[in-house]
């Protein structure tokens, strides 16, 4: 009987980038940059082709984020979603998110900062360039995905609202309207979902503002239309169809911690070594794998401690979980 | 009616969630989290199933029938099937055989522990459902048999301890069962209304 040994190095051999090819992109990278010729017309070869109903986002930018994470499926990324607001089911949001309405769509931000506003979806997608970011996504409920966002970092539009030193940490909301988001009848959880970010999360470059997913806008499922991403923290962080952004000197109350506090942290950074009560954290689920499959290693900060363990320094983990 | 003529019916049905859970591994058609989706199959019909299966009693008593309780023993070991399937999946596909995480799992985690017991309590009984049982443990085999009702408590808290927040369904389960409860501590007070007609 042949017995396939499993290597302990997580990277799987197709999910990496031959050299040749990263070489070939970081040139082309550095000559667009050099010469400063339009980034899109001459990636266009980098980035993903789009996929869904959605509107094309416009101006695509490509990063190297993500080079080398092997995509899952558009079908996989908006067909499985946690947002309660559409029903507790996996499948509801894409089933029932239709009654969502993006436009208008305004972000109101305020709270600690000199200059209070608004700002709608239409000036966002004009006026702030679109990257494309391919991320490592890992639920708490131990499933992952590797997405290709459409966004920019968050820090980018906090900075127009110039946070004032009193501004410690963020707060974010979710739209509340029973109407629109039939799920939010139920008192299933403590209405409007509600997140938050130590103001240095906040403005790390890696956290993110989605307004897309595989080149098109977001499909309402996915938080259209617009989404935190924080990629080094369990998913239900990275809060959806986001209507209220505050700067704030206190520790904002946050859902799902509130709901269980003994079970979701503030923090809720992915880390293999601090299990959730009722499973382990150490391994995940790839969306898209087939049904024997063998899991992967959840990896420290989600795969991102090189960008994000400074941020942690001297914290017990087990403690701030 | 008779049993006899139900029976291969039943058994047919009884079948076909197996049918399509294997449908759907072959041709990969369970969704983006096929493990996910074939545990809480399994685990819903063994619950299903062992509530229709604790149905049997109060629908005799009350349809004066003995068809329904010539059923009982197929339904109870079709839930222990299903049952068994959850825990093999869980065991082999999901946990990979790694003994050490599966025993913490069973140790450590409560909704794990009374799932697991719930499985071994079904494992006693559907061993011990044979006419060579019945027979040789006499007037204990009911006693013994009485432990469905802790697999079916056990079975129901497994569910309700591993939703995060919706508890919608499993306490629909947990409904079902304390109504199925109750008729039988109800008709133990008053034997008399048991058997209500002989038509």
């Amino acid at each position: 009987m042949l017995i396939r040994r499993r290597p302990s190095h997580p990277i799987q051999p197709s999910a990496i980038t031959q050299p040749e090819t990263f070489a070939q992109r970081r040139q082309l990278l550095k000559a667009a940059m050099a010469t400063g010729i339009g980034l899109s017309t001459n990636l266009a070869h980098a980035l993903v082709k789009p996929q869904g109903d959605g509107t094309l986002i416009p101006n695509r930018i490509d990063t190297p984020h993500g080079d080398g994470l092997t995509l899952t499926a558009y079908e996989n990324i908006t067909r499985y979603n946690n947002f309660y607001e559409f029903g507790t089911g996996k499948r509801d949001p894409f089933r029932y998110a239709h009654t969502l309405q993006t436009r208008p769509w305004v972000v109101k931000v305020d709270g600690e900062c000199e200059a209070p506003g608004e700002i709608g979806i239409e000036d966002i997608l004009r006026h702030i360039p679109q990257e494309e970011r391919i991320y490592r996504f890992r639920c708490v409920e131990a499933w992952a995905m590797n997405v290709p966002w459409n966004g920019f970092s968050l820090m980018t539009l906090l900075k127009r609202f110039k946070p004032t030193s009193k501004a410690k940490y963020v707060a974010f909301e979710t739209l509340f309207d029973p109407e629109q988001m039939p799920g939010q009848k139920r008192s299933v959880l403590d209405w409007p979902y509600r997140e938050g970010l130590r103001m240095d999360e906040a403005m790390h470059p890696l956290t993110m503002l989605a307004t897309g997913v595989y080149g098109t806008e977001l499909p309402n499922q996915n938080g259209a239309p617009l989404r935190l991403v924080v990629p080094w923290k369990y998913g239900f962080k990275s809060i959806k169809s986001i209507v209220h952004i505050r700067f704030t000197d206190k520790m904002p109350g946050t859902t799902w911690q509130q709901m269980a506090p003994d079970e979701y942290g503030f923090y809720a950074n992915v880390n293999p070594q601090v299990d959730h009560p009722r499973w382990s954290q150490q391994q995940h689920r790839m969306l898209g794998d087939s049904f024997f499959a063998r899991k992967q290693d959840t990896l420290m900060f989600n795969g991102y401690a090189e960008a994000v363990a400074d941020l942690y320094r001297g914290m017990d983990l087990h403690q701030f979980y | 009616m008779r049993a006899s003529q139900i029976k291969p019916i039943l058994f047919t049905l009884c079948l076909l969630p197996f049918a399509s859970l294997t449908f759907g591994i072959i041709q990969n058609d369970l969704g983006p989290n096929p493990v996910e989706a074939a545990l809480h199959a399994t685990g819903e019909w063994s619950l299903r199933l062992l509530l229709i299966t604790l149905t049997m009693t109060p629908l005799r008593r009350m349809l004066g029938q003995p068809w329904p309780i010539q059923l009982r023993r197929m339904l109870g070991l079709f839930t222990f099937f299903y049952a068994s399937l959850h825990f093999t999946i869980w065991l082999w596909v999901d946990q990979a055989f790694s003994w050490a995480n599966i025993i913490n799992d069973i140790t450590e985690r409560p909704y794990i522990t009374v799932g697991f017991m719930a499985w071994l309590l079904l494992l006693v009984l559907a061993g011990t459902s044979n006419h060579y049982s019945i027979k040789r443990l006499g007037k204990s085999w009911k006693s013994l048999h009485r432990a469905v009702y802790v697999a079916a408590i056990f079975g129901v808290l497994h569910f309700i301890w591993l939703v995060k927040a919706d508890w919608l369904e499993p306490l629909i389960y947990a409904l079902i069962l304390t109504i199925l409860l109750a008729v039988r501590l109800f008709f133990r007070k008053k034997p008399q209304s048991w058997s209500i007609k002989h038509a």
